[in-house]
């Protein structure tokens, strides 16, 4: 049973792409079968997250239009066995998705894959509608700030409204977890940002994983490699933890999981 | 991080933060109660105020407070004063 898992906020710059990057690495290193697709057409960024950038021929838009088969746009990653990357333009608008073509395109996908990650734009337009659409499961991606806080949770809203499981009324439902990035626990003890504890309290949803802040996401995504590949960084070894919840495994909800500081590092106090 | 602090206890801005959500998100979720109705509910009053006395486009003003047990909404209409009544030509 394949499984479409949308990894959505509302609000941009949350860590979407980042997250789409991290979990699809982290699910094909657990040998499942993955393809991450990107939807926002226009404004394409997975591709270099993922440090394809200069292999895209074919895209997501081509296959919706027939201009090329689905196998002549998938990318197949260079480090991970089963992981493929679906492209989207870069020069087309949002109209060019259309929900017959992605519901197509996904159907052709689920053949194929155990599990499809769709990197959903900013926003609660087309693309993100799309998006969501025909997800069996949703990734709300989340900073512990107000305005992030916010979209979630109308983002939520439309996850239980205007999805096609939400639509066909048979009482499945898309299931949504949270997803808590660019956390930072030295912040939330001095009072200045909200706890783990208060967004969940706010938004009511399974706490899926968190990832603290971290200088190696940059530093990832600066070389174009999905930061879960890094075992160094907190928010990798965060990001594989998160996987592991999702593929339903029970691991314990650790901030900084498994930390291999040295001595003199803890006592200069410095998190990578 | 132990012992008593000698400040006067205040609300940390994280839970500042949590409180401004919860209020605005239970109006969010309850839907009905979107904002998005006043400019119409302003146009409409106006309107109705008119029938029975000249009033000027802007001297109607609605305000919507929204509360954790309560909310209100303030309709304030100016009406003209005495100076602007005076020198009319009687009818």
């Amino acid at each position: 049973m394949s499984k479409v898992i949308v990894v959505t906020s509302g609000k941009g710059g949350v860590g979407k792409t980042t997250s789409s990057a991290a979990i699809s690495a982290g699910l094909a290193m657990r040998g499942h079968k993955t393809v991450v697709v990107d939807f926002d057409v226009g404004l394409r960024n997975l591709d270099m997250i993922m440090g394809c950038e200069r292999r895209v021929v074919f895209d997501f838009i081509n296959v919706i239009q027939g201009d090329a088969k689905l196998k002549q746009a998938l990318i197949k990653d260079r480090r991970l066995e089963n992981l493929f990357v679906l492209p989207t333009s870069q020069t087309r608008d949002k109209d060019a998705l259309t929900q017959d073509g992605v519901k197509a395109v996904l159907d052709e996908l689920r053949q194929e894959f155990d599990y499809i990650i769709c990197d959903s734009p900013a926003g609660i337009e087309r693309g993100a509608h799309l998006a969501m659409y025909f997800a069996d499961e949703a990734v709300v991606v989340t900073n512990p700030e107000v305005s992030s806080v916010r979209d979630s949770d109308r983002v939520l809203g439309l996850l239980n409204s205007k999805t096609y499981l939400a639509e066909k009324a048979d009482g499945r439902a898309v299931k949504a977890q949270l997803l808590l990035t660019r956390f930072d626990p030295q912040r939330v003890a001095g009072g200045e940002m909200m706890s783990v504890e208060d967004v969940l309290e706010i938004l009511a949803i399974p706490l899926l994983g968190i990832i603290p802040e971290s200088t190696t996401v940059l530093r990832a995504s600066n070389v174009g490699m999905p930061v879960v590949l890094d075992d160094k960084s907190p928010a990798g070894r965060a990001y594989e933890d998160a996987v592991g919840r999702l593929v339903g495994e029970q691991i314990e909800m650790r901030i900084n999981p498994a930390e291999k500081r040295g001595f003199l590092q803890r006592l200069l106090k410095r998190t990578a | 991080m132990f012992g008593i602090s000698f400040r006067p206890r205040k609300a940390s801005p994280a839970q500042t933060a949590k409180e401004r959500l919860q209020i605005l998100l239970a109006h969010e979720r309850a839907g009905g109660t979107s904002s998005d109705f006043l400019p119409l509910l302003q146009r409409d009053i106006l309107e109705v105020v008119r029938r029975h006395m000249e009033i000027s486009q802007d001297s109607v003003e609605v305000t919507l407070e929204r509360g954790e047990e309560l909310s209100s909404l303030e309709i304030n209409i100016e009406l003209p004063g005495a100076s602007k009544l005076r020198g009319r030509p009687a009818t």
